[in-house]
Order: structure tokens, then sequence, then C-alpha cells
């Protein structure tokens, strides 16, 4: 019999008395959190920026000066950004000369680690919402927006739609249907990378991001 | 590179030479304290607004929910993994599990493996086990990079090296990479963060942990800060996820309830800064990620824990670490005195279920049963009275009710055993029992003034001039001739 099997039989053929299935009341982790929208970004913002998360808040046709702003506060030489999401395709098509140069994940990782992780100064990316409660934002990494794009650069910029909060993730869950549709990775990011494994002492962008900029788009600024 | 340390080969039986020099240690002791003093107001302040109990009530019920479907759970899991690409593999101990990994990477020509955190793999000793096959495993979360450069384990299962300082780091640092000497905990992340891109673009493999595994979706859900894990679970073409077969749970809706207890028990995070979750390997139009992804579940004793009603609550464990942070008996003693790869409450119940009593027989006994580690449980785990359980099953003589734990009657000792029998013969026999308290009273000044290891902390306490009976006995009298009503037949 192989492992498979012996593990298993041992856990079927459990000696003892039957095993509680207690019923479960899930209101605990939703109830008092029905926040309005301007609750919920308020709320969203308070809680990222109190883990070194930076927000902006810009206006539907002005974001792109925002975005300018940032890089240029930063000095970025470059920026990589989505070949197919409109957000790339807005910032492309803009023909701003106040832009870095602009760069696109449209090769195997494979073919340009190095430059990924050494050469690259910020990338952008879009958002598939974010969640009021804990101050996360959502990710689901594809094609157009590979897993090490919000990753391997020291700078992660991730634009949000101000109407794509959540209050909490169990409503994110329900509301976007994860449980059928579950992509190869989804991802919660709350903060830069960061580590507190010296002495508790706080340091950022141990391997990820050193700073997670945030631009919620359609809020008027605060 | 990875040097076993003395913690590993100093047996776990040693817990008290060990727990001594810890205890004489000023620094280890101060570092623990702050640590874990940080810990528990973060902790506290995380859940404040919460309804805590009804949340760790959900908790509970969501981990006994899967432990009682746990047999179908995980080939649902399998199933589904399966179906998405992700081939998984079972084993029944940490050995099976090293050959399994040793085989995946031998077959790809792998020479060098990255890893996340994962205490299975500590459990497995897998480090140890890969370099002795040829294979270079490195630690990619800092912590557990500087404690594999200094040749330890971790001392905690969050923080694995909250037992050093910023001047150990720096020196550590220095001796074995060559950075600078500085204070600067900037400098040295960054340096860290610089070595170890280099090893992960090198990386032929890597490794990691799994906090959850949603068995209806079949997604790997892994909870962290660094990113040292996304870039293990992205950056090498093969990634390796270990797990213990407890793990799984029925459902995402299932899963949240347990991150929002684990991120804030253990470090008082309302999230951590990634929780990635994996459920395919890359698909032919990404440009990222692993080609391979393998799940390898591991038993190591945990189906043996599974067939006991009391100790199977042992299973629910998620690994927050909170009992740790609030025992005062860690606190002092800090994770090394353990002598095991999970120190602490949660040690003291699973290692022995791993280890065997024999081996592990002093680490149900190091607690005060203050009953901190049972009132913090994010998941109600009753430690303390397991920890009664299990004491009692180190001195089992019962032949009738033999117990399933390894090693149980180990701490046993015919003469103890004596002294309890001659008790209960004497309790039995009321005349001779009064007879011989009255004697012990009478020569009270024989008794000695020291009273082996109960005295060395402690005044050693002394017989009473008059027994119990001759009290009361003296007091009824009293009561009588004052004509005061006798208050309640509890004497």
């Amino acid at each position: 019999m192989k492992s498979r099997e012996r593990i298993l039989k041992r856990l079927h053929e459990r000696r003892g008395a039957a095993l509680p299935m207690p019923e479960l009341d899930f209101s605990v982790l939703t109830e008092g959190r029905n926040w309005s929208n301007a609750e919920k970004l308020d709320r969203f913002q308070e809680t990222i920026e109190s883990v070194h998360g930076e927000v902006h808040r810009a206006p539907a046709d002005q974001w792109l000066d925002t975005l300018v702003a940032i890089l240029k506060a930063r000095n970025a030489r470059n920026l990589l950004t989505p070949r197919r999401h409109s957000l790339g395709k807005t910032i492309r098509e803009s023909g701003r000369s106040d832009l870095p140069t602009l760069l696109s994940y449209d090769q195997p990782i494979e073919a340009w680690q190095p430059a990924l992780f050494n050469d690259v100064d910020a990338a952008i990316t879009s958002t598939r919402g974010a969640i009021a409660e804990t101050g996360s934002l959502i990710l689901w990494p594809g094609p157009d927006e590979p897993r090490l794009m919000s990753l391997a650069p020291p700078i992660h910029i991730a634009l949000l739609e101000a109407d794509c909060i959540f209050a909490t993730f169990p409503e994110a869950l329900t509301a976007q249907g994860w449980g059928s549709a579950m992509p190869t990775n989804a991802l919660l990011v709350s903060g830069p990378s960061k580590t507190a494994d010296i002495e508790q002492t706080l340091a950022y962008g141990v391997h990820g991001p050193k700073e997670l900029i945030v631009i919620v788009v359609g809020a008027s600024a605060a | 590179m990875t040097q076993v340390s003395e913690a590993d080969h100093s047996p776990v039986k040693s817990f008290h030479p060990r727990a001594r020099e810890a205890l004489k240690n000023d620094q280890l002791r101060g570092n623990f304290r702050n640590a874990m003093d940080g810990l528990m107001g973060k902790r506290t302040k995380a859940f404040a607004g919460w309804d805590l109990e009804a949340l760790r009530q959900l908790g509970a019920g969501v981990r006994q929910r899967s432990l009682a479907r746990l047999p179908d759970l995980l080939l649902q899991l399998e199933s589904r993994l399966t179906d998405n690409g992700i081939q998984v593999h079972w084993a029944e101990d940490g050995d099976e599990a090293c050959r399994i990994i040793r085989d995946i990477c031998v077959e790809r020509d792998a020479k060098r493996v990255i890893k996340g955190k994962s205490m299975v793999s500590e459990e497995m000793e897998l480090n140890h086990y890969l370099e002795e096959h040829g294979i270079e495993a490195l630690e990619s979360d800092l912590g557990e990079y500087i404690v594999q450069m200094a040749g330890e384990t971790p001392s905690h299962i969050i923080m694995p090296a909250i037992h050093k300082n910023t001047e150990e780091i720096s020196e550590l640092l220095h001796n074995k990479t060559g950075t600078e000497r500085s204070h600067d905990v900037n400098y040295l992340t960054a340096s860290a963060r610089q070595q170890l891109r280099e090893k992960f673009m090198q990386a032929d493999v890597g490794i990691s942990g799994v906090n959850f595994a949603v068995a209806e979706t079949g997604t790997l859900c892994l909870v962290e800060n660094e990113g040292n894990g996304r870039m293990t679970t992205t950056v090498p073409p093969c990634h390796i996820a270990v797990t213990g077969i407890e793990k799984v749970v029925a459902t995402l809706d299932e899963m949240a309830p347990l991150l929002a207890l684990l991120t804030r028990s253990a470090t008082g995070q309302h999230l951590t800064t990634y929780f990635n979750m994996i459920s395919r390997p890359r698909q032919p139009d990404e440009l990222d990620g692993p080609e391979a992804v393998h799940l390898v579940l591991v038993d190591n004793g945990r189906s043996g824990i599974y067939q006991d009603d009391e100790l199977i609550d042992t299973l629910r464990c998620i690994r927050c670490g909170a009992c740790m942070n609030h025992c005062p008996v860690y606190t002092r003693v800090g994770g090394h005195a353990y002598g095991t790869t999970y120190p602490g409450p949660i040690g003291s119940i699973l290692m022995p279920h791993l280890l065997g009593l024999d081996e592990t027989r002093h680490l149900p006994t190091a607690s005060s049963l203050c009953g901190a580690c049972g009132e913090v449980c994010p998941v109600k785990i009753p430690i303390p009275d397991l920890l009664v359980r299990l004491r009692r099953e180190s001195v089992d003589g019962d032949k009738l009710h033999a117990s399933g734990v390894q090693g149980h009657g180990s701490k046993r000792s015919r003469g103890e055993a004596l002294i309890w029998h001659g008790w209960q013969w004497l309790h039995e026999r009321p005349g001779l029992y009064r007879f011989a308290m009255a004697m012990a009273t009478r020569l009270r000044v024989l008794q000695p003034s020291r009273a082996g290891a109960w005295s060395r902390s402690r005044t050693t306490p002394k017989l009473a001039s008059k027994t119990l009976h001759q009290r009361v006995g003296e007091r009824a009298r009293t009561t009588e001739a004052t004509s005061r009503p006798v208050s309640g037949g509890e004497l």
C-alpha cells in the first residue's frame, strides 16, 4: 500500500467519537461595516497609510498628472506598463514628454530577468479593487500584468477605481465570485514589502517594492 | 552551508540545563521580553472593536469542520489541484517528504533551492537533508537567512531570529557576506536584498510552506510580509509547496475568518503585506511564474493525533505563535531552550506526538498552567487541558486504558508510584490515618529543612503543629461552649 492510501485509511478509519460539525456564524466578519463609499475610501487610505503605503486621490481625467508628479519626485528613469490594459494605452498614447522611458513586460521573464530585477525603477498596474477594512489592494496578475510587475521594481504604483472598494475580504470574495473563477495567482497587497526580523525594527523593500503608491481614480482630492 | 547547531544535537530531554542557561542570559531575556511585550500589545490593538469571542468561536468551528471531513477534503484538494495542473504527493513522515523533494530536484537536475519560510520543512530537517544530497538550500526570509547563516534553528515560529540583536546580526553578516559592520537596519536589509536577488535568479527550485490549502478551488494560500514568499513561488521554474495534512479548509469563505485571526494574532497586523493565492502553474500565455508546481502533503504523526478525541484539538493550530508570545515560560527561556521545531505551549502539546513522550517528557511540565495560551488561541485549542492530559500520559500506568501516545509512561518512577500507593492505602484506613497524622505533627521537629527540587526556589513547607482533624475538633468544642450556631457541614 502506498503512503497516500495508508494515510487516508488511518483518517477514514478513525477510532473514537464522531467529530463535531458546528454550525458557522460568519456575521462577525461583516457586521457593523455598512460603510458608504466615502467611508470605505477613507478607511482604506487610513489603513494602508498606517503601514507605509501612499495614497493620492485624482479626478478621472487627471490621474496622469498625478502619475507624472510621483515619478518626477522620485527621479524614476523608466516605468513598466501593462501592454493591453487601457491604463497602459492611456499612458503610451498621452504623448507627454515629461514621462520617463516607458517599458513593456512583453517577453517571458527568462529573457530579461536581470534587467527587470536591476534596471526597472517603477511599475504601474491596475487593480481589481480594494478592501477598506484591511487596507489591501486586490491584484490578479496575468498575461498582461505578470506577477513580477508588482514585486521586482522598487516602486509599485497601483491604479484603483474609487467606486471599487469593498468593506471586507469576504464581501469581495462574494461580489467578484472568486470561488468559481480562481486565477493562476491572486494577491492581496497591503503596503510595501517589509521586515521586522532584525530586532523588530521595521525596514521596507526587503525583497519587493520599497514604495507602494496608490492612485485612487475618480475621487476628488481630499 | 547549513551547519547543524548544538540545539539539534542536544536531546530535547535536556530541557532543564538549557532553560537554566537561558535564564542566566540577560541579553536573551531582554530581547524576548521586548519582543513579546510588543507583540502582545499589537495583537490587542488589532482586535480592538472586534467581537473577539465570536471570531474565535468561528475560527474554532471552521477548524473543527475541516478536521471532521479531513480525508474527504484532502481528496477533494488533490483532485482540484491535479485538475489545475499541480502535482500532489503524500508523505508518511519527514524522511519520505524529503525524499520526494529530492527526487523532484534530481529529475529536474536542480542544484540550487531557494526557500520561503516553512515550519514543516524545519520539522523535516529538509535543508540538512538536501545539503547531504548535494543540493544547496538557501533560506530567503530575512530571519531564516540570518538563523541559517549562524548555523542555528529558529527560536520563534514567526520571528525566527528574535533571539539576536542588531549588533550580533551586523557582525554575522559582516563575517559571512562581507557587508560593512553597521547598526543601520535599513543598510543591513538592503544588503540582504541584493544578495538574495542574485540567489532567486540562480535558483532551480523554490520551496515554500502553505498557510491554508483550499479544497473547493485547489488553492495554496501563503501569508507573508517580505515578498520572499512571492519571489520563491514565482521566479524559479519549479515551485514545491510542503504542508501538514491538517492545513486544508473546505472553501474560500471558510478560509477568510482564519486569515482574519492569523495575522492579527501573530503580529497584530490587519493583514500581512502579501496574501498570495496560487491555483495553477504558469499558463501558456503567461510570462512569469513556475512551469511546474508540486504540493507535498506530510503526515508525520498527524494521523496518529487524529485518532484521539481530546488530542485531535492540537490539529486545529494555524501556527500564529500567539501562545508563545503570551507564555510566561517561553518569554523567559526563549525558543531554543525547548530544543524542538515548535517551541512554547503549542510545541509542548505537538512535539510529544512527533518525537514521542519519552524524548519530550519535560515539555508538558514546562508550563505554570496559567491559562494565557488557551485564552489567546485564535482557534480555541484548550492548550492547558492538553498539557495536563500529556502530563498524565507521561506517568501513565493504566494498563486497562492503554494510551495511544508514543512513549507514554516514560516519566513514571517506581518510587513515586509507590509513595502514591502508600498514600492511597493510608487514606483507606481512617484510624491508621489519624494516628499517622498525629505522629507526624508531634515529630515535626525531625522534618528536613530542605525538600529537594521543591525548595530550590521556594520555602520548604512545614508540618503544622496540629492536624486538621484536631483543629476542627477544637473549633467545634469552642463553638459549642459559646453556643454559636455551627455554620455549614463543609468542614
